[in-house]
């Protein structure tokens, strides 16, 4: 039993480290915890909507927001999908691939490169607040 | 309606791929509603929105470039030969001097009188001062079979965003290039081009038809994307004594139509590609004109989709837009007497839309 409790202690004492905030239990937060989790989040927005608009991911000085603005007309909402010209159901970052490789005749970024999770996280941030639609067209 | 004309472009368009275009007409066929046979009418071929965009050397983005060089072909294959052609701003990414002379090149092969309408692609580097030497004023006139046709510069703004913002023209270029860039700002003809223009229409026969062509809507539909012209009701105003006013504009990248009061407002498609229709982006308000049925939804797989050039008609004063679109079925817009406004001869009416035209 007291190896136990010695044991949550330490876990507890590690995640104090791994989060660098103030002492919490598992299920305890607070609204300055929200806000810096928010933060954090925004960051790599950030990041995602510089990428967006710049030509780096290509080759030819096209970038994403040129045919998106705003991230618009990309639907995140209805991802994973039958892409019917593919022919079988992807992921929105497989159809950031598409767009990198074929308008912006680029190299595909691997699925779990920080930089497409960042430009899924603006994309998901520029349609926020519309419903879920999984696989609509 | 217009079906059998659609069938024939369609087998235009295999032909061409055998490269036999050159030797095929397209038939310009009537396509006002009730248009008035004894009168004459003008017509002219509209490209717009090419964005040829340098990438180094005597290397462009090869996808815009295609775009322009088949609007080209294609409007050379008009039959009658129209009066004029019109190219509607933006023949260039970032305004530069290789762009504008790559697009003017291509421009070169057209057959007919070409007249050019400043985008703010064209203009924000150097302030139109090169593409001035290329195509002429920024602003003039002329008439032509009965019609006053004006040519205004509509992508202007605010002096102190233009002139004392920003340090070098090409920081100037890349912030206004961004559609959605928040540090853009809105667009507007101004006080010196509206004076120019209330003289211009200075006793003008209030039966005489005039047709605006404009970069940007002269309405505001838009305000995030710069779907939008800040003086577009003191324009508005200056087009209110005549009969039938018409502005054709650009910038969009779709296909949008709308009637206030006695003006009808029609805006062409882009060479380069398309733009989603404002309403996808839900974080910001806009103004769709109720009457406008979107274009299909674009299919990117389709390298040309939702891209095209026009060929338009100018009838008894109104405006009529036959949409040449590259992958994609042909679309009419027409003045409908009887309603008073422009509408598709086809997808009008609610129970003859099709699914592709559903935006979201």
């Amino acid at each position: 039993m007291n190896r136990k409790y010695t044991l949550i202690a330490v876990l507890a004492a590690a995640m104090v480290v791994v989060g660098g905030l103030q002492i919490n239990r598992a299920d305890e937060f607070t609204e300055k915890d929200v806000q810096h989790w928010q933060d954090e989040y925004m960051s790599v927005v950030k990041v995602g909507r510089d990428l967006w608009t710049s030509p780096e991911l290509g080759t030819n000085g096209v970038a994403c927001a040129q045919c998106h603005p705003n991230a618009a007309n990309t639907h995140p909402e209805t991802y994973p999908k039958f892409q019917q010209q593919l022919g079988r159901v992807i992921a929105l970052r497989e159809m950031i691939n598409w767009c990198i490789q074929q308008p912006l005749e680029g190299k595909p970024l691997a699925l779990d490169d920080p930089r497409m999770v960042a430009m899924e996280a603006y994309v998901h941030w520029e349609r926020r607040g519309v419903a879920l639609a999984p696989g609509k067209h | 309606m217009s079906r059998g004309k659609v069938s024939r472009r369609d087998f235009l368009r295999g032909a061409g791929a055998l490269a036999a275009a050159g030797t095929l007409p397209i038939s310009m066929v009537e396509l006002t509603f009730g248009a008035d046979k004894d009168k004459e009418s003008v017509s002219f071929a509209y490209i717009s929105d090419s964005h040829i965009q340098h990438i180094e050397k005597s290397k462009f983005v090869r996808n815009w470039d295609r775009g322009l060089i088949r609007a080209v072909a294609e409007a050379n294959l008009l039959q009658p030969k129209p009066d004029f052609v019109m190219f509607g701003g933006d023949l260039a990414q970032l305004g530069t001097k290789e762009e504008l002379d790559h697009g003017a090149e291509m421009l070169a092969k057209l057959n007919g009188d070409l007249h050019c309408v400043m985008g703010e692609h064209d203009y924000y580097l150097d302030l139109g001062e090169y593409w001035s030497e290329l195509f002429g004023p920024h602003y003039y006139s002329w008439n032509q079979k009965g019609v006053h046709f004006v040519v205004l510069n509509s992508i202007l703004t605010y002096d102190e965003w233009t002139f004392d913002r920003w340090d070098s023209g090409v920081r100037r270029m890349a912030e206004m290039a961004g559609l959605d860039n928040p540090n853009g700002s809105p667009f507007m003809v101004g006080e010196k081009q509206r004076k120019w223009l209330a003289n211009d229409l200075k006793g003008l026969d209030p039966k005489t038809p005039v047709v605006v062509f404009s970069h940007s809507p002269i309405q505001k539909i838009f305000k995030n994307w710069n779907f939008w012209t800040e003086d577009a009701e003191q324009v508005q105003a200056l087009l209110k004594p005549f009969d039938a006013a018409s502005v054709i504009y650009g910038h969009v990248h779709q296909i949008q139509y709308n009637q206030i009061d006695n003006i009808s407002f029609n805006s062409v498609m882009a060479t380069a590609w398309p733009w989603p229709y404002p309403r996808s982006y839900v974080q910001a308000e806009s103004h769709m004109p109720k009457l406008t049925v979107p274009m299909n939804r674009a299919d990117p797989f389709h390298e040309r989709d939702a891209t095209g050039w026009q060929w338009i008609n100018v009838d008894s004063g109104r405006v009529s837009m036959s949409y040449s679109l590259s992958n994609n079925t042909d679309r009419v817009v027409a003045w409908n007497p009887k309603t008073g406004r422009p509408e598709d001869k086809v997808f009008q009416d609610k129970a003859g839309r099709i699914a592709p035209q559903t935006h979201y």
